[in-house]
C-alpha cells in the first residue's frame, strides 16, 4: 500500500500532518543529495528540482490509491518518491546506471514507472493528453481511478493542455490538473506571457477551479482531497492553481540564480557585451534600446528579490514549524529520514563504483 | 583574425542583418535573455519573447513571413518542433508549390539540436533527416562560427522556410545553460575549431547548398555535417598516422544538399562512409548512398549513424552518437577486401 509506511489513510478527513511532513521532508533531503550528485558532476546534463513544491505533491500524491496514474512534467522525482518509487532506483537512473529505474536510459525529466502507472515527459504540456488518455483508460478498466496532471503555469499556454482540459470536461474524465506557479516560465515572468485570468480560463472550458496556497500542505491536502472525491464520484474535472517557489529556480545552475547569490562574481561577464551591443551603432532609437535594457534588468532585479530568502516561504519549514510542539518525535523523524536517504546514497553509490 | 565563439557569431550576423533589414524580428521562448545582447541594441519590438506555445508562435511566424515581415522564430530545441510540426510541414513547406510558386514564407527557425551532454533522447536529437524529407524546407547544418555567421545570413536572405540548427555542443552559451551551469565538475567533448574560430568583420551571405572539403584524401570520403565533421576530421587524422587517406566532405546544408561536391569527392575515393548524428534509418545516410548510385558511381559504401533513441548515461550515450573510434573502425572494415565487409554498416 504507497505511502502506508507513513500511516497515511485514504479515508481520513483530518489532515494527517506528520505523515504529510515526512513525505516532504524526505523528497527534499533526497533532492539535496541529487544536488550535491549534480555539483560534483555526476549529473551530466540539466536537473529540474520539485524542491519548494513538496507540499503539493505531497497534498495531491499522499490521496492516491493503487491503480491511479500520474502524468509528469520535467520535475517528477519527488512525486516519484512520494507515491513510493524506490529511492535507489531513482538515485541509479539519475547516475546513468543500467540498474537504474529505467535502466539508465531515461534520466530524471524522462521517469517510467509502468507498475506505478507514472509517467513523465520534458516537452511542456504534454502532461494534459497523457492525464486524460489515463483517465479515459479508467473510466473502461479501473472505474473509480483517477489520473493526475503535474505542471507548471507556463505549461497553461500550451494548446495541448487547454485542448486536453476540454476534452476531460466534454467526456467527464477522472482527471485532476495540478498547476504548480511559481510565476516563473524559465526566465520569463507570466506578465510578459499570459493573458487574462487563468481560472476565467479554466471555468471557460467547463473545469472546475481552485485557488490554492501551495505553502500550506493542509490546504492543499483539503483542496485535493475535495478534488479528487469529485472525480471518483464522477463529477467534472478539477485544476488546483496552487502557488510555490521553486527553491532553485526552474533548473540548478539556472544563470538568474547565480546573478541573485553571485552578484559580484557573474554580472561582470553578463553586463560587458550588453553594454558594448548597447552602445552599438545601427539599430534601434534610444528609447528602444532603453525598453530592451528595462526588460533585462526586470528579471534580474525579479531575482535578486528573491523570494527564497524567506524561510516562510519554505513549505517544509512551515510544517516543521507547525510541528515543533512535539520537539522529540520532530527529530526522531527527522533523523530516521536523514539516515534513510544517506542509506541510499551509499547503497546507489558504492554500488556504481563497484 | 578576428575570432568568435559559435553562438556569438551566429548572433553577431544576425544583428548585422538586423541593422540592414528592419523587417527581421526574433520572436521565441525566453529570447529577451538569450538574446539580451540584441534586445539592449533593437529594442523589445523586434526581439519579442513569447509564451510557451511552440504552434502558435511558429505558425504566427511563417504568416507573418507570408505578409512581409522576416521573422527568425527560436524554439528551444529542434525536439520541441514535434509540439509545432504542422506550421512547417502543412504550411510553409507547401505555400511556393500551392500557389503556383507566387507566394514564399521567408521565416528562419532556429533551433539548438544535438547531444553529448547528457540530457536525454527527448532533447538530444538532430533531426535534420526528418525536415530535409520535406520539400520546400531548407535545412542549415554549420559547424563553425565563420559558416554559423555565414549561413544564418544566407538564412535570411532565403526565399522560402528554413530551419537553422545550432549544435548545442558547439554553442557556447547553450552548453553553459543546459550542461555545465556555472559547474567546472563536468567535461564535454567540445570541438575546439568548431566552438570557436576566426570570422569576417563583416558578414557576408554563403551560398545554400554547397559543401566544402575540409580535408583533402584519396582512400576513402568522410561525408558529414555539425559535429560529425569534427569527429571526422579526428577520425581522419588518426587514420592519416596509419596510412589511410581520408577526405572530409562538411555539407554544411542537408537541404539543398550538394550532389556536384559529394559525387566528385566518391568518383576520387572510390569509397563513403556517413558521419550522421541523426538516425541512421530513412534519413540522411540513405540519401548519400541513394544520390551516389543515382550518378552511377561505383562505391563502396558505410555509415556510422545514431541507431537507437539516445540514452540518458552519458556512457551509452557517448556510443550511440557517432564517435571518432566508430568512425576509424567502420573506415578500416570498408577498406578491407570486398566480402569480408559484406554488411556495410560500422557493426556496432
Amino acid at each position: 500500500m504507497l505511502g502506508a509506511h507513513y500511516n497515511l489513510s485514504d479515508k481520513a478527513m483530518s489532515v494527517d500532518l506528520w505523515s504529510l511532513y515526512a513525505l516532504m521532508k524526505r523528497s527534499r533531503l533526497f533532492e539535496e543529495a541529487v544536488t550535491e550528485l549534480w555539483k560534483e558532476g555526476l549529473i551530466s546534463g540539466e536537473m529540474h528540482l520539485g524542491t519548494g513544491e513538496e507540499a503539493i505533491v505531497a497534498g495531491v500524491v499522499s490521496q492516491l490509491r493503487p491503480g491511479d496514474a500520474m502524468a509528469l512534467d520535467h520535475r517528477g522525482t519527488s512525486a516519484f518518491l512520494m507515491r513510493g518509487v524506490d529511492p535507489v532506483l531513482l538515485l541509479r537512473e539519475m547516475l546513468g546506471r543500467p540498474d537504474g529505474l529505467c535502466g539508465g536510459r531515461g534520466g530524471h525529466m524522462h521517469l517510467l514507472s509502468r507498475e506505478h502507472l507514472a509517467a513523465s515527459s520534458g516537452i511542456v504540456g504534454a502532461e494534459g493528453p497523457t492525464a486524460i488518455g489515463f483517465a479515459l483508460a479508467a473510466q473502461y478498466l479501473r472505474p473509480g481511478a483517477i489520473a493526475v496532471a503535474f505542471f507548471g503555469d507556463g505549461a497553461m499556454n500550451q494548446g495541448m493542455l487547454m485542448e486536453s482540459m476540454n476534452l476531460a470536461a466534454l467526456w467527464n474524465l477522472p482527471v485532476l490538473f495540478v498547476c504548480k506557479d511559481d510565476g516563473w516560465a524559465i526566465t520569463t515572468q507570466p506578465g510578459t506571457s499570459t493573458s487574462g485570468d487563468m481560472g476565467d480560463r479554466v471555468r471557460g472550458l467547463g473545469v472546475h477551479y481552485m485557488d490554492v496556497d501551495g505553502l500550506d500542505v493542509e490546504q492543499v491536502w483539503q483542496a485535493a482531497h475535495q478534488a479528487i472525491e469529485r472525480a471518483r464520484a464522477g463529477k467534472e474535472p478539477t485544476l488546483l492553481h496552487v502557488r510555490c517557489v521553486h527553491l532553485e529556480g526552474h533548473s540548478l545552475g539556472l544563470v538568474l540564480l547565480r546573478i541573485a547569490r553571485n552578484p559580484l562574481g557573474e554580472l561582470p561577464g553578463i553586463a560587458g557585451p550588453l553594454i558594448r551591443s548597447f552602445l552599438r551603432p545601427g539599430g534601434g532609437s534610444l528609447r528602444e534600446r532603453l525598453a530592451g535594457v528595462r526588460l533585462v534588468l526586470s528579471a534580474i532585479l525579479a531575482t535578486l528579490r528573491d523570494p527564497r530568502r524567506y524561510s516562510t516561504n519554505d513549505p517544509v519549514v512551515r510544517v516543521q514549524t507547525a510541528l515543533k510542539s512535539d520537539p522529540a518525535r520532530l527529530k526522531e523523524l527527522d533523523n530516521r529520514l536523514e539516515v534513510e536517504i544517506a542509506a541510499a546514497l551509499a547503497a546507489a553509490l558504492q554500488e556504481a563504483a563497484a | 583574425m578576428k575570432t568568435m565563439y559559435f553562438t556569438e557569431a551566429v548572433d553577431d550576423a544576425l544583428a548585422q542583418a538586423m541593422g540592414d533589414d528592419s523587417r527581421i524580428i526574433l520572436l521565441g521562448e525566453d529570447v529577451p535573455m538569450l538574446r539580451r545582447n540584441l534586445l539592449v541594441r533593437f529594442g523589445p519590438k523586434r526581439v519579442r519573447g513569447t509564451p510557451i506555445s511552440e504552434s502558435a508562435f511558429l505558425g504566427a511566424g511563417v504568416a507573418a513571413a507570408m505578409a512581409g515581415l522576416r521573422p527568425v522564430v527560436e524554439l528551444y530545441m529542434v525536439d520541441f518542433l514535434g509540439v509545432a510540426m504542422d506550421a512547417l510541414l502543412n504550411h510553409a513547406a507547401k505555400l511556393e508549390a500551392f500557389s503556383g510558386g507566387k507566394w514564399t514564407a521567408p521565416v528562419v527557425v532556429r533551433a539548438p539540436c544535438g547531444g553529448g551532454y547528457g540530457d536525454g533522447g527527448q532533447h538530444e536529437q538532430t533531426l535534420w533527416g526528418w525536415l530535409a524529407h520535406i520539400p520546400g524546407l531548407a535545412v542549415v547544418v554549420p559547424s563553425t562560427p565563420a559558416d554559423a555567421g555565414g549561413l544564418m545570413l544566407a538564412a535570411l536572405e532565403h526565399d522560402g522556410p528554413v530551419v537553422f540548427l545550432e549544435h548545442k555542443l558547439l554553442s557556447e552559451s547553450y552548453l553553459e545553460f543546459l550542461g555545465s551551469g556555472g559547474r567546472r565538475t563536468v567535461q564535454y567533448d567540445v570541438p575546439a575549431e568548431g566552438a570557436r574560430g576566426p570570422v569576417p568583420n563583416r558578414w557576408k551571405a554563403l551560398p545554400l547548398g554547397k559543401a566544402v572539403l575540409r580535408r583533402e584524401g584519396n582512400d576513402v570520403a568522410l561525408v558529414s555535417v555539425g559535429v560529425g565533421v569534427h569527429r571526422a576530421l579526428e577520425a581522419a587524422e588518426i587514420l592519416g598516422k596509419e596510412g589511410i587517406s581520408a577526405a572530409v566532405l562538411d555539407l554544411r546544408t542537408v537541404s539543398p544538399l550538394d550532389k556536384t561536391a559529394l559525387s566528385e569527392i566518391v568518383a576520387q575515393t572510390g569509397h563513403l562512409l556517413v558521419v550522421d548524428e541523426d538516425y541512421e534509418g530513412f534519413g540522411l545516410s540513405g540519401e548519400l548512398a541513394a544520390v551516389v548510385m543515382e550518378a552511377g558511381i561505383p562505391v563502396r559504401y558505410a555509415r556510422a549513424c545514431t541507431q537507437t533513441t539516445i540514452p540518458y548515461a552519458r556512457s551509452m550515450e557517448d556510443q550511440t552518437i557517432p564517435n571518432v573510434e566508430r568512425i576509424r573502425t567502420a573506415v578500416k572494415r570498408l577498406l578491407q577486401p570486398a566480402m569480408e565487409s559484406f554488411t556495410g554498416r560500422d557493426g556496432v
